[in-house]
């Protein structure tokens, strides 16, 4: 094999396989071990809502840029599934490579497409040689692997090394998983003449790297950023947030005594949990809840009760599809509205759009600070496919940390204050000083109320009285602007073409920019609402903004155009809402399409 | 401790427990409630600063702002309540905590984060002024109406009542009793017992509303209470810290030993009754339904239970007052964790 004519650690797999049956982790020995040998890979599951049965998918990306976006289409895929295989080959393209389990597939001939690398495995006949006959339907699996090593060279001693960690100590299983490993190594090699051009190599991409999922991050900036109560109920993609979380609280927080520093309560409902973040932070604590869409249309009132109450909270919102259940294993940002305008009279709130597990390490953390600081809920806004989907990105790094707990007055510090009311703004800038239960002082309670109330927490329907406090809150919310993630400028700083994205739609942005090298073009990931200064000289310094997002009816337009009045006539729509993670496939095509008009 | 006749021993006045003119309807069973919360607390000399107090949404719950002006107090949600105590609860376990709802607010939209805030034994004192209609909103049946039971404007209730304090007991309860917001004397006695108790104490008081449900035919009426009860016990309460020297005739009366010391005696009076036979307090409330009669009293205690904080096994500093120093794992910590994850 000539390497001049190799392509070299730049193709995209495909399997698809049905769900529960092991596929899983063969696909993340194959994800880790390319990994591991340094070459720039990216991984999507695409899979169903269920435990077992259901046509499920994975991608394995490799790109010597390490490009954490889906692909289209495929260069080569893995078809162990025989209900779907004839609309598997349908979807691919002629010269793809097809390894397929012929055991249970046939292929007509007129299925087979002009250049296509066929490899059938007979994974049922050699399975028999698996002789834990128990563990034969999971580890079948590693067939596949074992033949792609082989073929493609992926090197044994470090898929070993990722068998040896995953299954930490357990020798059996261990030797079961490289034994069957080694059964698809040697049919490929007594069996398959290479016929494409595919090769890894080993390279330096994955210097100070990690894989990580977002929720696990999301889960790791929250205990680092000082949270101490965690109330949820499960829900498809948040619950491994919470459980992360837990686990790592066991870990990280208890003290020599084996006492917790923390308390996670799994709720009967999310209007349970969200009811809990708000006792908690009332009283005091840093408090969270994970959730996605479902979760957060049922805390939309307890969420009217922090805003206009003015209570600290910090929600994750692993955004799914909607409406209703949607497609609740799939992957969009539909929440936007919902979420930044949520529950009944007028509110509006302060979202954060992380785009990376890094970005949720860091935002996990800033938003307890927000959430103190500005004494209102902070919402977290990942979403599936960076919640569940492992990542290939930098290691965390550490901040020492200085938490802002806000205005908050101690016994003490009544005694100095001349005038104190709960809803009192002393500073001019809507954000009031709040006591905690507890303060030893004969003037420190005060109580809280989702009625009309008055600059001293008492009740009034005086219409003078709210109106004034509604005007307070909207300052209140404007001043968070200062304390809020700046967006992020790349490209040409002189194109009067500009893109705006924002969270998981990074990713395919930034590779359309790569690609459209002659293009000139500018792009702003916009990290925060409300909407700072910068986002709106950005847009009055383009003659055209393309908004890219992964929702039907532009939801982030949507709010650029009630907030920044005047600057409706320049924004253009790019939305996939189809549920799987954005590819720059599709940016491409659509900004090419657009521009070329 | 003050020697001041009218301080208790925290050397507060009786005026340091009050709270708000109330704005319920003249005569409300609530306002007797709330006189008998004031005077418990004062009396067990509870630290006003060191008291939260919770509601949900109804007449019911606008009572926390009538007592104890001094105590932070929360009025939530409807039917929500339960949810934010026990956050306030975990967040800092040194607060005295106190949820007034009603039978709407609970029986009703409320019935789940109830039925669960019993199962987690949130340690407060939970009361439910019940008087089987929705006043607020003008005379709605709610569900803890009786079988039967008229309203102001003339149907009778076509569904079962839902007993809170049956509930209560089958999900595992510690403290459950019931009484009448016109029995002061007992309101008192049950306040102070239910404050010592740890774990989820249920107060289930019947208080008659004046305005929509006080009419003939309604079983939550004052006529109708007035002449249905039946007290189980005389109730004796004697805190901790008091030297137990009170005059109680031997062999008619049951000791309650509560969580901080404190006694509760039970003075027999027409019938046996023993409080801490789970089966017994139910066929009990159940047989008084049936014959259309109010048992009264404490219906059901025991020592068993393990309440959310001892559960969650929490540092005894409040979580609120941990710091950076307490919280944050360090860079040693992370990067163990980034090496775990390649």
């Amino acid at each position: 094999m000539a390497t001049g004519q190799s392509i070299v650690n730049n193709l995209s797999i495909r399997v698809a396989t049905i769900n529960g049956t092991g596929s899983q982790s063969a696909n993340n020995l194959l994800f880790k071990s390319l990994f591991r040998m340094g070459i720039g890979v990216c991984a999507k599951n695409l899979f169903p809502s269920n435990i077992q049965g259901l046509p499920t998918w994975f991608q394995i990306r490799v790109s010597e840029q390490g490009y954490q976006d889906l692909r289209e289409f495929d260069d080569l895929a893995v078809l162990m599934n025989a209900e779907t295989a004839k609309d598997d080959i349908a979807t691919m393209r002629p010269g793809t490579t097809i390894f397929y389990n012929s055991s249970i597939i046939k292929f007509t001939e007129d299925q087979i497409k002009p250049g296509m690398s066929i490899y059938a495995i007979p994974i049922e006949e050699l399975s028999k040689g698996i002789t834990e006959t128990k563990l034969r339907h999971l580890l079948k699996n590693l067939f596949y692997v074992g033949a792609l090593s082989h073929l493609y060279e992926i090197e044994i001693e470090v898929m070993k090394s990722v068998i040896q960690d995953t299954f930490k100590g357990k020798q059996s299983a261990i030797d079961a998983n490289v034994a069957a490993l080694q059964i698809g190594i040697d049919y490929a090699k007594a069996n398959f003449t290479k016929t494409d051009k595919f090769l890894f190599k080993r390279a330096n991409c994955n210097e100070g790297k990690i894989i990580v999922e977002g929720n696990t991050a999301s889960a790791l900036g929250a205990i680092y950023g000082g949270c101490t109560v965690v109330a949820w109920y499960p829900i498809t993609p948040s619950s491994s947030l919470a459980e992360t979380c837990e686990s790592y609280m066991k870990k990280l927080r208890v003290d020599k005594d084996g006492k917790a520093k923390f308390a996670v309560i799994q709720a009967e409902d999310e209007l349970a949990s969200i009811g809990m973040v708000l006792g908690a932070s009332w009283a005091g604590a840093r408090a969270m809840t994970a959730t996605a869409g479902p979760g957060i249309s049922l805390m939309h009132e307890f969420i009217g009760l922090a805003y206009y109450s003015e209570i600290p909270a910090v929600i994750f919102d692993v955004q799914r599809v909607g409406p209703s259940t949607g497609l609740p294993t799939r992957t969009q940002q539909c929440d936007i509205i919902s979420c930044a305008l949520a529950s009944h009279g007028d509110t509006k709130h302060i979202l954060l759009f992380p785009a990376s597990p890094t970005e949720c390490f860091e935002m996990g953390a800033e938003a307890f600070d927000l959430a103190d600081r500005m004494q209102t809920p902070i919402f977290v806004m990942t979403d599936l496919d960076l919640g569940m989907n492992a990542w290939v990105d930098n290691a965390f790094e550490y901040k020492a940390p200085n938490f802002d707990r806000g205005k908050v007055l101690s016994a003490e510090d009544l005694n100095k204050v001349k005038d104190w009311g709960r809803y009192l703004d002393s500073d001019g800038d809507g954000i009031c000083y709040r006591t905690l239960p507890g303060t030893d002082h004969m003037k420190g309670a005060y109580f809280t109320r989702g009625s009309g109330h008055d600059e001293y927490a008492r009740y009034t329907e005086s219409p003078v009285v709210y109106t004034r406090n509604m005007d307070r809150l909207l300052k209140k919310w404007h001043t968070s602007k200062k304390y809020l993630p700046k967006p992020v400028l790349k490209g040409d700083i002189n194109s009067k073409v500009g893109i705006i994205a924002y969270g998981t739609s990074d990713h395919a942005v930034v590779e359309t920019m790569d690609r459209l090298t002659t293009t000139s073009l500018k792009y702003l990931r916009v990290r925060a609402y409300p909407f700072i200064q910068e986002v709106e000289e950005f847009i009055k310094s383009c003659d055209v903004v393309y908004i890219v997002e992964q929702n039907r009816d532009g939801q982030l337009q949507q709010l650029l155009e009630i907030d920044l009045p005047g600057i409706q006539h320049k924004l253009r729509p790019i939305r996939y809402y189809g549920g799987f993670p954005l590819s720059a496939d599709i940016v491409e095509r659509e900004l090419t399409k657009h521009m070329g008009r | 401790m003050s020697t001041d006749t009218n301080c208790n021993r925290a050397g507060l006045s009786k005026l340091d427990y009050t709270g708000k003119p109330t704005t319920l309807c003249k005569g409300c069973g609530h306002d007797s409630i709330t006189a008998g919360i004031i005077q418990a607390y004062y009396e067990l000399g509870v630290a006003p600063h060191n008291l939260a107090k919770f509601s949900g949404i109804g007449c019911s719950s606008k009572t926390p702002t009538y007592f104890v002006d001094r105590a932070h107090g929360f009025n939530t949600v409807h039917g929500r309540m339960p949810s934010v105590a026990t956050g306030a609860s975990v967040a800092n376990k040194k607060l005295t905590i106190i949820g007034v709802s009603g039978d709407g607010d609970t029986a009703s939209i409320g019935m789940g984060q109830f039925c669960h805030l019993v199962r987690r034994n949130v340690n407060m004192v939970y009361i439910i002024e019940n008087n089987g209609t929705y006043g607020l909103t003008k005379g709605q049946f709610s569900a803890t109406a009786d079988l039967g039971s008229t309203a102001k404007k003339g149907p009778a209730n076509q569904f079962p009542t839902i007993d809170c304090c049956s509930i209560a007991i089958e999900l595992g309860a510690t403290f459950v009793a019931r009484s009448f917001s016109g029995d002061r004397k007992q309101v008192i006695a049950l306040v102070k017992a239910a404050h010592a108790h740890q774990g989820i104490a249920l107060l289930d008081i019947i208080s008659p509303c004046v305005t929509f449900n006080n009419q003939e035919g309604s079983t939550k009426s004052y006529s109708f209470v007035k002449e249905h009860a039946i007290p189980l016990h005389e109730l004796g309460f004697v805190q901790f810290q008091d030297e137990i020297t009170v005059d109680m005739k031997e062999g008619e009366r049951k000791e309650i030993k509560l969580h901080d010391g404190s006694l509760l005696t039970l003075r027999k009076l027409d019938r046996e009754y023993d409080p801490t036979d789970k089966m017994k307090a139910l066929t009990a409330i159940n047989d008084s339904r049936q014959k259309q009669e109010l048992i009264t009293g404490l219906l059901y205690y025991s020592d068993k239970g393990t309440d959310l904080n001892t559960l969650l096994n929490t540092v005894e500093s409040p979580l609120w007052a941990l710091g950076e120093k307490d919280l944050d794992p360090g860079p040693e910590a992370l990067k163990k964790i980034n090496a775990s994850l390649s």
